[in-house]
């Protein structure tokens, strides 16, 4: 796709934890698998500054949800909204103005935290705790600059654990997690482009030192829009290798949305009005499950035409998403399952029969459309109010819109993008001088940025550029240093972290889990000569999987190194097993023969020793039969 | 709230006032935006200025920088609401002191104001109309601790005049931090009572979506439409959890936390009744609506003061009180004791003609002087123990029962007397 032609336009916001302390307490950043007492809130939206409810405050608290809160061992009342937040943390603070001065940034001379209002209970307080740092700073990406607007110091939200009904259950642990938020520009104009700029940043971050690592520790928020299109924000993406993947998605779905007006506008679609009918009577006996189950429960199945939307409402021959998903993911933030749309109809055990009586019964016309949706009669009349919002707006076009990222690189509707005027002072906490000495004394220990760390790792331990790049791409890189510096051997330390963990991630791992005492017992057994290089994915995976120390992992895996006497009796049963073939192919069976002795040895000897033994064994065999035959 | 010293020069010749659009230019650094008022604690060299981004940021200003106006903030125009007031509901009245629960903050500047209005306080909680028709009154707009003995009797006489015009039960939102005295002084001033009078707080402001506020609000207004009693109460969050909310009589509650939702706390007593959700449920002996008229006592002594006793408090700390006051409450340690020094200084004090009362800093029991010599020599140098009376109780009753006679023994009788269920009998397992 020419992403230049379709005017694609991305920014990215980077939200990384630091692994400070949280930012308004003295509890720890740390995420803990035990919970102790429950407490239940309920959260309402204020009035804004211009006496109106934030539109997206307000769709949130029309769900009218209950929060429980979940506290873990180090949970204190500043987490619970039950004592004022302390003053900010000043290493987190400190780690902010490092990164900012390390883009080039210039910081504001005093820091305001600032209350942004959010009522989906993932705080306590009903709004996150915000300060804008230090802005207009910028980086370099393939010889383009990208410039990095704004640095905000801001808390981490409460975990979410599970939704269930009207009541969602988060987990204090996370809640109050200083997070550096990095928004750049919508000067990125290629999904490739978003996927550096945000490695890069990454890296950077990394290079403080102070941020936690992990899964969900970094997070990126991706604004996206082409020409003709609309400013939509995939929020809390935390694979960074599928940021390219949001951004290409979101664009065919921007492009197949803008075909959807255009075909809407040349049929001269109005706007719809909703005229609810109920069909419930229809579908009496209906095979259908879902709309059964739904007159079972005492719902009803209710209907609206929607004039000249056919065919827009389903997929394109390409697959992507239109019209009918996006309704479905409106309609379900009132609570209901999703919804049927005449594009998808008949199905899901829907007859043409009763395609037929709903289309007679809502006066559909050739050209025209419908939506089903089956729930309790409240629920379902809110549903359809939103439903029908949201095929109005595809007259118009693209809507602006938060959406969730999903794992398969897609996203969803979540909610309405949030106003401007959410943001009112915090005034419990006092505002931070930043004064020359401070900056200061941050400038004189900045941190080696990733160029320089690249460069010195090649000099100082002979890994090539591709590999001491790769290992600050992977975000390894101290560990590395740490490990190779103790043990020596770079090559293997480094292919650990280059080949292996990836490898153990293709396998379902999470090699993050990895401590850093575990690869020193590894590194250290190795070196003694325990096990062969070769073992060292199985022990890892086996630590994973199981939990195992490495010493335990050595034992139940059976890969303790042989002595040589024993590769030398394996390889000559080997080579007498296989005399014929050996005999027959001369010096290239060494390569066959190897795979077999491999297959026995795996982990327990090195492949180089075991290749020399085998060859030198196979060599005496070929000479011995040489001089029988009499040559 | 206004910038001290040079900056304030800078922005008074530039004509600025907070809420205009600015531009601050020094060396090669613009910023504009919105100026917003002084933070107490911000850098005096520091401007702060709301960017378009919605973010507050402190520029640094001095002799060098030049401020311009870009634009004159736009006249905020207050529309006047009115409250609807339906026959078929009954009327509560809403008569606000000040406190956390009836400040808002000005999202423009981020300031916290006291409500300006009841009609404000009442529009924040708009479901209150759905209940009664709510009759609203800004009373004092005073953060708690500057509350004075002439408030108390102000808010009295407002109360009585309310429910004797027909109002079910009257709403005081009240600033926590002494609302027990409060709520123990309209307590002893207001007899007869034919609804509740329930004094509110909030422990989170109402500008928060995690206030505790409304809650407490929609729990008390239940209490006054639906509840059959006729007391005064403190009504707050009965857990930390939104779960329900507990009425605690007014002379039997303290705020037994600095900070969390549920820090009223009835004290060697039960609550009144738990509020939850839609259910009001009553949990000890209560006084019913009395068919009236309110009777007002609302005649207040102020000259009494309430001594909190620590080791090592000098004697001559305590003469020099006690030689200024007509009654002095006694927190004593224990069982309610006091050192032999101020045995002595009790002596003198009760020679010269002032009460001395004495209560425990233990809050939870009540005081015996039979018990240890040092109780008997108390007794003897005429302090008189009251039971389990709440230090803050009593003083506020002493206050009240020098200002109902002048005759000491008169006092004194009151004072070992259950008025308003300040004094039990038993304090069960």
């Amino acid at each position: 796709m020419d992403y230049r032609s379709l005017g694609l336009k991305v920014g990215i916001e980077i939200h990384q934890q630091l692994s400070t302390g949280k930012l308004f307490c003295e509890c720890e950043s740390e995420f803990s698998d035990e919970h102790h007492k429950e407490f239940v809130r309920r959260l309402r939206p204020t009035q804004s500054e211009m006496g109106e409810m934030d539109k997206a405050a307000l769709e949130q608290s029309e769900r009218k949800l209950q929060f429980r809160y979940q506290t873990v061992p180090c949970s204190c009342l500043v987490e619970a909204d039950e004592e004022p937040p302390h003053g900010a943390n000043p290493r987190a603070v400190e780690t902010s103005l490092e990164m900012a001065k390390l883009l080039g940034m210039t910081p504001v001379d005093e820091v305001h935290f600032m209350r942004k209002i959010v009522v989906d209970g993932s705080n306590t307080g009903g709004f996150q705790r915000t300060a804008l740092v230090a802005m207009d700073g910028k980086i370099e990406v393939g010889g383009k600059s990208i410039v990095v607007r704004t640095l905000c110091l801001e808390e981490d939200a409460a975990r979410k654990m599970a939704e269930q009904n009207s009541e969602v259950l988060f987990r204090l642990d996370r809640l109050g997690i200083p997070l550096i938020e990095m928004a750049t520009d919508p000067d990125i104009t290629t999904p490739e482009e978003a996927r550096l700029v945000a490695e890069k940043l990454g890296a950077l971050l990394r290079a403080t030192k102070k941020v936690r690592r992990g899964i969900g520790t970094i997070r990126e928020d991706v604004n996206i829009s082409i020409a003709g299109g609309a400013r939509v924000e995939i929020k809390g993406a935390q694979d960074l290798r599928l940021l390219h993947v949001y951004v290409e998605e979101e664009a065919k779905r921007q492009l197949a949305l803008l075909d959807v007006k255009k075909v809407l506008r040349d049929r001269g679609a109005k706007r719809v009005n909703p005229e609810i009918k109920d069909l419930s009577a229809l579908f009496r006996d209906t095979h259908c499950k879902v709309l059964k189950k739904a007159l079972d429960e005492k719902g009803k199945i209710l209907a609206v035409r929607l004039e000249k939307f056919k065919g827009v409402l389903g997929p394109t021959e390409a697959g992507v998403k239109r019209v009918g998903s996006e309704m479905a993911s409106h309609a379900r933030v009132t609570g209901v399952k999703g919804l049927f749309h005449s594009d998808e109809l008949p199905g899901y055990g829907v007859t043409v029969a009763e395609v037929e009586d709903v289309t007679s019964a809502l006066g559909v016309e050739p050209g025209d459309a419908f939506v089903l949706i089956a729930d309790q009669e409240d629920r379902s009349r809110a549903a359809f109010s939103k439903v029908v919002e949201r095929a109005n707006a595809a007259i118009e076009g693209v809507p602006e819109e938060t959406r969730d990222p999903l794992p398969d690189g897609q996203s969803v509707y979540s909610r309405p993008l949030p106003g401007k005027a959410r943001m009112y002072p915090e005034t419990d906490v006092p505002p931070i001088r930043i004064d020359e000495k401070l900056l200061e004394s941050i400038e004189l220990n900045l941190p080696e940025v990733p160029e320089v760390k690249t460069g010195r790792f090649v000099k100082q331990f002979g890994i090539s550029k591709e590999q001491a790049e790769s290992l600050v791409k992977s975000g390894y890189e101290d560990e590395f240093e740490l490990l190779a510096s103790q043990f020596g051997n770079s090559q293997v330390v480094a292919r650990i972290y280059l080949n292996d963990f990836p490898e153990l991630e293709k396998l379902g791992h999470d090699p993050s889990g990895i401590s850093l005492d575990t690869m020193r017992v590894l590194l250290d057994s190795l070196k003694g000569g325990r096990f062969a290089k070769e073992a060292v994915p199985q022990i890892l995976g086996s630590v994973l999987e199981n939990g195992q120390t490495v010493e335990g992992a050595i034992e139940t895996l059976g890969v303790e190194t042989v002595d040589l006497e024993s590769v030398k009796e394996v390889c000559e049963r080997i080579v007498q097993q296989r005399m014929k073939f050996i005999l027959e192919k001369g010096e290239a069976s060494l390569g066959p023969v190897m795979g077999i002795a491999m297959k026995e040895l795996r982990g327990r000897v090195d492949g180089k020793v075991l290749s020399e033994v085998l060859s030198e064994k196979i060599r005496q065999l070929l000479k011995q039969a040489g001089s029988q035959t009499g040559h | 709230m206004t910038y001290p010293g040079p900056v304030g020069k800078i922005l008074e010749s530039a004509g600025a006032e907070v809420g205009d659009v600015v531009e601050v230019r020094r060396g090669k650094e613009v910023y504009s935006g919105i100026l917003m008022p002084h933070h107490d604690f911000s850098n005096p060299s520091i401007i702060t200025l709301k960017l378009a981004n919605g973010y507050n940021i402190g520029v640094r200003a001095d002799e060098d920088s030049k401020i311009k106006i870009v634009s004159k903030k736009e006249a905020k125009e207050h529309a006047k609401r009115s409250l609807p007031s339906t026959p078929s509901k009954k009327d509560v009245a809403v008569i606000s002191t000040g406190g956390t629960i009836a400040s808002y903050v000005d999202y423009r500047t981020g300031a916290v104001h006291p409500a300006i209005s009841a009609e404000e306080l009442v529009f924040s909680v708009p479901e209150l109309m759905d209940l009664c028709n709510v009759r609203a009154k800004v009373l004092y707009s005073i953060l708690s601790e500057n509350m004075k003995v002439a408030h108390w009797q102000g808010l009295a006489r407002a109360v009585a005049d309310e429910l004797n015009s027909g109002a079910v039960g009257v709403i005081v939102p009240h600033g926590t931090d002494t609302l027990g005295f409060t709520s123990a002084a309209l307590s002893f001033m207001l007899r007869n009572l034919t609804g509740p009078v329930v004094c509110v707080g909030a422990q989170r402001s109402s500008d928060r979506p995690s206030s505790d506020a409304i809650m407490n609000l929609l729990a008390a207004t239940r209490l006054c439409v639906e509840g059959d009693l006729g007391e005064v109460v403190v009504l707050m969050h009965g857990e930390t959890s939104d779960s329900y909310c507990l009425a605690h009589r007014g002379t039997k509650v303290r705020k037994m936390h600095s900070s969390r939702r549920d820090a009223f706390k009835s004290i060697n007593a039960d609550p009144v009744a738990k509020i939850e959700g839609t259910e009001i449920t009553f949990m000890s002996q209560h006084t019913r609506r009395s068919p009236g008229p309110v009777e007002l006592h609302d005649k207040i002594d102020g000259n009494a003061s309430m001594l909190h006793f620590y080791p090592g408090f000098e004697a001559e700390h305590f003469d020099m009180i006690a030689g200024k006051v007509k009654g002095v409450v006694i927190a004593g340690t224990g069982l309610g004791h006091v050192s032999e020094e101020i045995v002595g200084s009790i002596r003198r004090a009760v020679k010269d003609g002032v009460h001395v009362f004495i209560t425990t800093q233990c809050l939870h029991g009540a005081v015996n002087l039979n018990v240890y010599s040092t109780g008997r020599d108390m007794l003897t140098a005429g302090a008189v123990p009251i039971g389990d009376m709440l230090p803050e109780t009593a003083y506020v009753k002493l206050m009240w029962a020098m200002g109902q006679t002048k005759d000491p023994a008169e006092v004194r009788k009151i004072m070992m007397t259950n008025v308003a269920g300040e004094l039990s009998d038993r304090r069960l397992v």
